[in-house]
């Protein structure tokens, strides 16, 4: 089967204004009887859900969670970037856009990167019509700041809660359709199997978790949007719940898994303290535009972090990449902090650690301050205490958390801080239209593969999720079901639905039937370490052949040993658990076949066999210019298809922030 | 800060379902890590029941750093447990020492009906938003964000209404269950806004029916609710609420 992109041709920026005046449409009486399924209710979910519901789509939305406004967009904590150019520092469209493809290394689609840069401002509008209370200046204006990748100040925030004010946004709007009767709501739901017939997605099969039955669903399209996989290796910065389960069960029905192995770590989080750990904390990178990072100069320095002196701290990023400093992007500063640490300058108990230090932003703003208030004085505490409050009011509910965490309080000495596995780039493969290779499937936000090449920019995951649900689905959408306004509901007794729940009821007794003597977290974990230790920060081809063979042996102990207690009709979290571990089982091994296919490094994915002398990752644009679709065929046998990376516009080179 | 390992008694309650009566169950757990989280402990917990083939007990999480507000724990008589303006994911077991006795409940209150163990039904939260808790804005109709300058103070205190995670905690911890302080969380957000103002009045006349219809308790101004919150939502909010049920009552304006 040969990829289509459907990338509109045209110049560059006129191939979404074209796209959208010239698509088929749907008249409002048809939409009418039109039913569309949205999995998930984050940023790209309850945006899509709610904008389709008030569209006049007769929607049906489903969470895991117990309502919709807690889906894991709510802990984005930095903020979210848009080409307003309200700082007048000389951004625009085409340098969100730049920014984007550079960010990723050269491998998103010019079309896709371009069409998300476009609908970034439309995006704050909407917000701020919501309701979504951004930080303002006091003339009463949206404030901005920086995030990693840039040298613009593009990002819109809300302290540092902005993932969970623009998801309340969404929300609102949600629950207002729900109101009116466009959105059917079905929370504590999760959507095991998609319903096949005549070859297109037309329903779900979902189990209620509150009593363990299972439901089926038509819909004349589907739209996963259901996050990303990073909890495939344990510990991550995502919510316990948040799985590849939908994703994968569309994977196995025929939707091609894209870039599975592009994974971010991002730099900035609350190290691990145990083995009781149970996921990682992420200290937002807008900390990095006041935050200093550093390491000490000598090796083993067991001296406390304020007895250290300036001149012998080693601020590494600034001196590596003088021109970016602190706000190199995440793939980069994670590296560099491997680095120090595998070098032995690492700091804390563990040594698996640097600082992130706001010493000299407190002073500066403290300076400031009294300056404002017209205090003449250069009483270093009373400078500090001014500039205590200005970093408060701006990180408060950061600092506290690290707090609560650590025991330690960030205002007095650095944070501690160690790179922790984010978000994931790869997902399920869309065209265009977010379409997947199943016909009616589509996938959105984190869940698909498309915009974020081989590493995403901070402040750029909410702005995809909510670009694809408030702005591009409801033009893509229409344009394929404007075929489809004569397709009739189809009954769910059909025997398609009959199947799939019969092949979802079959896998819940062969799990619950095992009756083994390990239970599902402890696989979890050690399927978690193998990834971590072979598929993470950096691949090797070695490591990557043994983990593939780990993985395989681990799955076959969990289908033989696992122990799942409790009913199968009753609220049971760890029969959920178990479902969802099982399919991460399978997807980390593609995740290391797709990482020792791609045999150069770029962006998140580091690959040790192809680095310049200085450590960077280089890319093979010869050979891998390229995005991997894979193809399920059977248990551990995929078939990779390509999609050529085709650059019209910009041309990539080597990615520097020196 | 100095690490430590201590030994605990936990007694649990536990439910079979909404329908079952429930009960509280002892539990001894060994070995536990003063860095732990309090949920972290129950992981332990559930693990050590698991391999003892024993049932779980099921509770609700899920982001695990205080902000998706699905956990919900009453811990020794007070919600989200000791730590001023702190979820349950984020109590940590330094709060406590060895030989401790930590008794756990569900939130309590009709409105909040009891799923399974200590997970409950917080579903009345979500009708009571789809009430009125939005600004009607379909997408797209959107003028520039720029174009409607917002007084900062305002705009920070709508902000910090609208931190609110929707936990329920000052349900629980209310004498009365009563849902006042999410609701006016939720109106002052909203009526703090230029943009909330064309449906002030209708908002604020419909959250509260809801609100009755859910068959939340009355408030009396006790005050349990602002001083268990984890994000420290102010009872002003109540005040601010009060205000703006009576203006739209006393200039008319009906229940839609």
């Amino acid at each position: 089967m040969a990829l289509n992109s459907k990338i509109p041709s045209g110049q560059l920026d006129s191939k979404w204004k074209t796209y959208k005046s010239t698509c088929k449409l749907v008249n409002p009486a048809n939409k009418r009887s039109l039913e569309i399924i949205v999995v998930g209710t984050g940023l790209a979910g309850a945006s899509a859900a709610a904008t389709l519901g008030e569209m006049g789509y007769k929607v049906k939305a489903f969470c895991f969670q117990d309502s919709p406004r807690r889906a894991h967009s709510i802990a984005a904590q930095g903020g979210i970037n848009a080409a307003k150019n309200y700082q007048n520092d000389g951004d625009s469209t085409y340098r969100l856009f730049y920014d984007t493809i550079k960010g990723g290394d050269y491998r998103a689609r010019e079309g896709n990167v371009h069409r998300l840069a476009e609908v970034s401002a439309n995006i704050i509008d909407q917000c701020v019509a919501q309701g979504v209370p951004f930080a303002r200046e006091y003339g009463g204006l949206l404030s901005n700041r920086s995030f990693g990748g840039t040298q613009v100040q593009r990002t819109f925030y809300a302290a540092g809660q902005t993932g969970q004010q623009l998801l309340i946004g969404a929300y609102q709007g949600l629950e207002r359709q729900v109101s009116l009767g466009n959105v059917e709501m079905h929370s504590r739901h999760e959507m095991l199997e998609i319903v096949m017939v005549d070859g297109k997605a037309r329903g779900i099969i979902a189990r209620n978790l509150v009593t363990g039955e299972l439901e089926r669903h038509f819909g004349h399209a589907v739209l996963l949007c259901t996050g990303g996989y990073g909890n495939v290796f344990y510990l991550s910065t995502n919510a316990m719940g948040s799985n590849v389960t939908a994703a994968w069960k569309a994977h196995k029905q025929g939707a091609f898994f894209g870039n599975p192995c592009y994974t971010q770590i991002h730099p900035t989080c609350i190290p691990v303290s145990g083995d009781h750990q149970s996921k990682l904390t992420l200290m937002s990178e807008s900390l990095r535009n006041d935050g200093r990072i550093w390491v000490p100069k000598a090796k083993g320095d067991n001296r406390k972090a304020t007895d250290i002196p300036e001149e012998e701290r080693d601020y590494y990023l600034e001196r590596r990449y003088p021109a970016f400093g602190n706000l190199v992007p995440r793939d980069v500063a994670s590296r560099a902090a491997k680095e120090r640490c595998d070098a032995g300058f690492g700091v804390g108990s563990s040594k698996m650690a640097v600082y992130l230090d706001f010493a000299s932003a407190i002073e500066r703003y403290g300076k400031v301050e009294a300056h404002k208030q017209g205090l003449h004085t250069t009483d270093k505490n009373t400078i500090m205490a001014l500039g205590r409050d200005v970093v408060k009011e701006k990180y408060g509910n950061l600092f506290d958390m690290y707090a609560k965490i650590t025991g330690e309080n960030p205002y007095e000495i650095p944070m501690r801080i160690y790179p922790a596995v984010h978000y994931t780039m790869g997902g399920l493969w869309v065209d265009y239209e977010l379409m997947t290779t199943v016909p009616n499937l589509y996938a959105l936000g984190e869940a698909n593969f498309s915009d974020h090449g081989a590493n995403r920019l901070g402040a750029s995951a909410l702005m995809q999720g909510l670009a694809d649900g408030y702005f591009v689905i409801p033009y893509t959408l229409g344009n394929n079901l404007a075929n489809d306004i004569s397709t009739k509901a189809i009954p769910t007794d059909h025997p398609a639905f009959v199947a799939a729940e019969k092949d979802v009821n079959d896998r819940i007794n062969r799990l619950m039937n095992i009756k083994g003597t390990e239970s599902v977290e402890s696989f979890h974990k050690r399927l978690g370490k193998i990834m971590w230790d072979k598929c993470g920060m950096a691949r090797n081809a070695k490591g990557l052949t043994e983990a593939i063979e780990e993985i395989k042996a681990l799955r076959k102990e969990f289908w033989s040993n696992v122990r799942v207690p409790g009913d199968i009709k009753e609220f049971n979290p760890e029969l959920d658990k178990a479902g969802r571990v099982a399919d991460f089982l399978e997807l980390g091994e593609l995740m290391c076949i797709d990482a020792l296919n791609r045999n150069e490094s770029c962006g998140g994915h580091f690959r040790e066999e192809s680095q310049t002398e200085e450590g960077e990752a280089q890319r093979d644009d010869e050979h891998f210019m390229f995005v991997s679709a894979w193809e399920y065929k059977a248990d551990s046998q995929f078939e990779l298809h390509k999609e050529a990376l085709d650059y019209e516009v910009v041309h990539p080179s080597a990615r520097s922030y020196k | 800060m100095e690490h430590y390992n201590m030994n605990l008694t936990l007694k649990v309650w536990k439910q079979k379902n909404n329908k079952a009566k429930g009960a509280f169950e002892t539990y001894k757990v060994s070995g536990i890590s003063s860095e732990m989280s309090f949920l972290e402990m129950f992981d332990v917990l559930n693990e050590q029941l698991v391999a003892e083939n024993k049932e779980p007990i099921a509770f609700d999480h899920d982001c695990r750093e205080g902000i998706c507000g699905m956990c919900s724990m009453y811990i020794n008589g007070r919600a989200h447990g000791p730590w001023h303006q702190t979820t349950t994911c984020q109590l940590h077991m330094r709060e406590y020492k060895d030989g401790d006795t930590i008794v756990v409940e569900p939130w309590r209150a009709n409105s909040f009906p009891v799923i399974k163990d200590l997970v409950v039904d917080r579903s009345a939260f979500d009708r009571i938003v789809a009430a009125g808790g939005y600004i009607s804005v379909n997408t797209g109709n959107a003028q520039d964000a720029n174009c409607l300058p917002v007084d900062k103070q305002r705009a920070d205190e709508s902000f910090a209404a609208a931190t609110c995670i929707g936990c329920g905690a000052c349900v629980a911890a209310c004498p009365n269950t009563s849902a006042m302080l999410f609701v006016s969380a939720k109106v002052s957000h909203l009526a703090l806004l230029p943009q909330g103002e064309p449906e002030r009045k209708s908002r604020a006349v419909n959250m509260i029916h809801q609100m009755d219809t859910e068959d939340f308790g009355s408030c009396t101004n006790i005050g349990a609710c602002e001083a268990e919150c984890p994000k420290g939502i102010s009872l002003e909010n109540i005040a601010r609420l009060n205000r703006e049920y009576l203006g739209a009552m006393f200039s008319g304006s009906k229940e839609a």
